[in-house]
């Protein structure tokens, strides 16, 4: 009973930064379950199929309001599949702490660029 | 650059991105459409959970196949976002275009914060 309360506490959480940010939520999900005693890749991988109903609520939500760009959706989406498949394979390579730290750079820049 | 040909490459680049750094997408989608492509925030937002479908799909596929999704767990989790989204989209549709464009920013920040943590962890375990 008490996991299952925790699990649903996650799960608003993520749902609230879904509607207010545009994000999945699996920055809350994946450390929540982790916290749990989870193990990082099946944290990882549940958390993405839950992000998947948070985006689908998030989506129906927001095409009340007409706020929904279909065509964007689309042209971004579709090609990030093959991105996402692209970059997975890559960070069995790449991946590493220097990689990781100039790219929380970037995204720096890019929180200063929206902020101003 | 034509808006379809920016639009695909941004999305091509966001999925590498996101892959690579094991990020959810909308991180990277959000600003590709508010930078990239114009969009208001909240317009930008909506889209981006749209653009997030197909990713999470085959992504969540692929991690089934390997048997590592807790359906059950993820179907609570997921239930209950509901709840968290209604609530969210209320407060987002009543904030103004700035202040919603600086709260993103702050949660890009945050997000930073926690993938700077993480690679410093890893650098201590690989020198120690």
């Amino acid at each position: 009973m008490r996991r299952r309360a925790a699990l649903a506490g996650v799960g608003s959480a993520a749902g609230l930064l879904a509607a207010l940010f545009g994000v999945g939520g699996g920055i809350v999900i994946v450390p929540a379950l982790i916290a749990r005693g989870w193990q990082a890749h099946r944290a990882t991988a549940t958390s993405l199929a839950a992000i998947g109903a948070a985006a689908v609520f998030g989506t129906v939500r927001y095409a009340f309001d007409d706020l929904v760009v279909w065509r964007d959706a689309l042209l971004i989406g579709l090609p990030a599949v093959a991105g996402v498949v692209l970059g997975t394979t890559l960070a069995q390579r790449v991946r590493g702490p220097h990689l990781q730290l100039a790219f929380a750079c970037v995204m720096l820049v890019v929180a200063g660029r929206l902020a101003w | 650059m034509s808006h379809v040909a920016l639009a695909l490459a941004l999305g091509l680049a966001g999925g590498v991105l996101a892959g690579l750094f094991g990020v959810g997408g909308g991180i990277v989608f959000v600003p590709a459409l508010t930078l990239g492509l114009g969009l208001a925030q909240l317009t930008a937002e909506a889209t981006s959970l749209a653009a997030i479908i197909p990713v999470v799909a085959v992504g969540s596929y692929r991690q089934h196949r390997s048997g590592l999704v807790d359906w059950r767990s993820a179907g609570i989790i997921g239930l209950c976002s509901l709840v968290g989204v209604l609530a969210g989209a209320e407060i987002a549709l009543r904030l103004p275009e700035h202040t919603l464009r600086r709260g993103f920013a702050a949660f890009l920040v945050l997000a930073a914060a926690q993938m700077a943590l993480r690679a410093s962890r890893q650098l201590r375990t690989v020198e120690a």
